[in-house]
């Protein structure tokens, strides 16, 4: 992106110095990024950039030319530790800053951006990712602390083109409206369909000292399990079912259709 | 390295120490990551069950031995937090858990806790959440563990190597400490100090304990009010009664007046509800939490009734 430091056309500028001043500097220091895009694209389908539409073709055509952000140098950080994980079964040497978190790492340095950060503080569960097979808070796990271990993302569950049943499921049954937790929903109904097999209990299973394995949960067992996972939108009967779906291997009705 | 550097902190699972570094609550320079030490042991000792330090709240809970003998630890654990949370969160961390009140989180209010002789904004602010027993007039948080709680009950204790590499034992009730005139200090650990492993000795309350926990909703928030609860009957008669709550107070509590009255006593649901009366009279609510002690009287009737239902 530092290719493009200073390099904006007339109209380009033109465009950011009327509809996005305050990104102006930002651009003109540190390129255009794809934050700078997205809000590019939310003026488009509101109709504002009729009046500049040179520059907008200009920056559209910038944004394809969107590179990752490089490698960090090692002198530029204060504390940097190189990490050697396995993520979606790549193994990865990261340069990353002592206090990164794993969420940050796989976003930022790595670039996959499917886990989310929702709170950022262990609260919603939008970035949980698979570590070593158990879900866990990407947002409050160390990347320095992962050397050696294998993460899984939403972006590493499909075989190819196959999606992963829990995905297929989320799709079928609509377990979601905007979308924003359901990597991470995701992610922990495909670890708890583990835990149920392995007869991990919880908090309202009926006897605590009855060990079973291969639990079958009921929906009040799902909820329960999955509370760690926020869903602002409330599309919760929706991902029960799902999760009902793949647990059980049988076909659960849909709840909705489409209009009309 | 903790004594050469008073400003490091060691790391477990890191769900509430890394929360805290973001809010700027706590500020170590160094942390030092103790996953790799082999403490994450859960065995028998000698004396009932060891739970190593650094084994995972997920795994204790589950440990077919803690589930059989100590089940009101499993449900305990597993009322705290979230799956993924259980997954990372650390038997030593989980005791020294700070507590959640909203203005020690908020560093732009004053907090004795977090910065001593600053005030306590929660005295005279929204306290709600907060304690309605041994509280002072530094501090009126709560902690927020329930692990603690189902520990503080089954009389375990606390196994901490010193700098010297000696061991000593810490008995629960005096692990966490009320906040008078120092709320910063949580506990009784010193500077150096290591959380080896918690030590439960064994007991027959298998058949009759209980952990019950309300809060705001359903799953995944903190206590307004839990208890647990164990009984030991013999000829039908209460031969020792355990009960500590949560959610009241800056350390589990432990409810020594309800205990004393129901030893010796029939298990029925009167002597339930005079000996929950008798601990709770003793309660100071502050002036948002008076629905706490009615809350917590009737919490440790019905855990008493379902303990003594098993």
């Amino acid at each position: 992106m530092k290719n493009n430091k200073t390099l904006l056309s007339p109209e380009e500028r033109k465009l950011f110095g009327d509809l996005m001043p305050e990104e102006l500097e930002e651009v003109l220091t540190s390129g255009f990024n794809r934050r700078h895009f997205l809000k590019l694209m939310g003026l488009a389908t509101s109709g504002m950039l009729a009046s500049h539409l040179i520059g907008a073709e200009q920056l559209f055509a910038r944004a394809a030319t969107i590179e990752e952000i490089p490698d960090l140098i090692p002198e530029a950080i204060e504390n940097g530790i190189h990490v050697n994980f396995k993520v979606n079964s790549t193994e990865r040497k990261v340069l990353v800053d002592s206090r990164m978190t794993l969420l940050d790492t796989l976003r930022e340095r790595i670039g996959l951006t499917g886990s989310k950060k929702g709170c950022d503080h262990g609260q919603c569960g939008a970035c949980t990712v698979i570590v070593n097979g158990n879900r866990v808070l990407s947002c409050l796990t160390l990347a320095a602390s992962c050397e050696g271990k294998s993460v899984i993302t939403i972006e590493g569950l499909a075989k190819g083109s196959e999606l992963n049943p829990m995905q297929a499921a989320f799709l079928k049954h609509d377990g979601f409206q905007c979308g924003f937790c359901t990597p991470g929903q995701i992610c922990s109904a495909v670890a708890l369909m583990k835990e149920a097999k392995e007869g991990q209990a919880s908090f309202i299973t009926g006897d605590i000292r009855d060990q079973k394995q291969g639990l079958l949960l009921s929906d009040e067992e799902i909820s329960e399990r999955m509370s760690g996972n926020i869903c602002r939108c409330g599309a919760y009967p929706n991902i029960v079912d799902a999760i009902k779906e793949a647990q059980s291997g049988k076909n659960v009705e849909q709840n909705w259709l489409y209009a009309g | 390295m903790l004594l050469k550097n008073e400003n490091a902190a060691l790391l477990g699972g890191g769900t509430n120490l890394l929360d805290l570094m973001k809010e700027h609550v706590s500020n170590p320079n160094e942390l030092i990551d103790i996953s790799g030490l082999d403490l994450g042991a859960i065995k028998q000792s000698s004396i009932g069950i060891s739970l190593g330090a650094t084994a995972k709240n997920t795994d204790t809970a589950n440990h077919p031995t803690v589930r059989k003998d100590f089940p009101m630890l499993s449900k305990a654990i597993l009322a705290g937090a979230s799956a993924q949370i259980r997954n990372m969160a650390t038997n030593g961390g989980n005791l020294l858990q700070r507590t959640r009140c909203s203005y020690f989180y908020d560093i732009a209010m004053p907090c004795n806790k977090r910065q001593p002789g600053s005030g306590c904004a929660a005295m005279e602010g929204f306290n709600r959440m907060h304690a309605i027993f041994g509280w002072s007039n530094k501090c009126v948080a709560v902690y927020p563990s329930d692990m603690a709680v189902a520990l503080s009950a089954l009389r375990a204790s606390v196994r901490v190597l010193q700098p010297d590499g000696n061991l000593r034992n810490i008995a629960f009730d005096d692990f966490h400490l009320l906040p008078g005139s120092q709320p910063e200090k949580d506990n009784s650990l010193k500077r150096g100090e290591l959380i080896t492993s918690i030590e439960i000795p064994k007991n027959e309350l298998a058949a009759h304990s209980s952990y019950i926990k309300v809060r705001d909703r359903n799953s995944y928030a903190f206590a307004l009010v839990s208890v647990a609860t164990g009984l030991e009957i013999k000829e039908g008669r209460i031969n020792a009664a355990h009960i500590s709550l949560g959610g009241v107070a800056h350390k589990p509590w432990r409810a020594f007046k309800a205990e004393a009255y129901l030893k010796g006593k029939t298990p029925s649901q009167a002597n339930f509800r005079k000996a929950a009366e008798m601990e709770m009279a003793s309660a100071k609510p502050l002036s948002q939490n008076k629905f706490k002690v009615q809350m917590a009287e009737n919490c440790i009737v019905k855990g008493l009734e379902l303990a003594l239902k098993g």
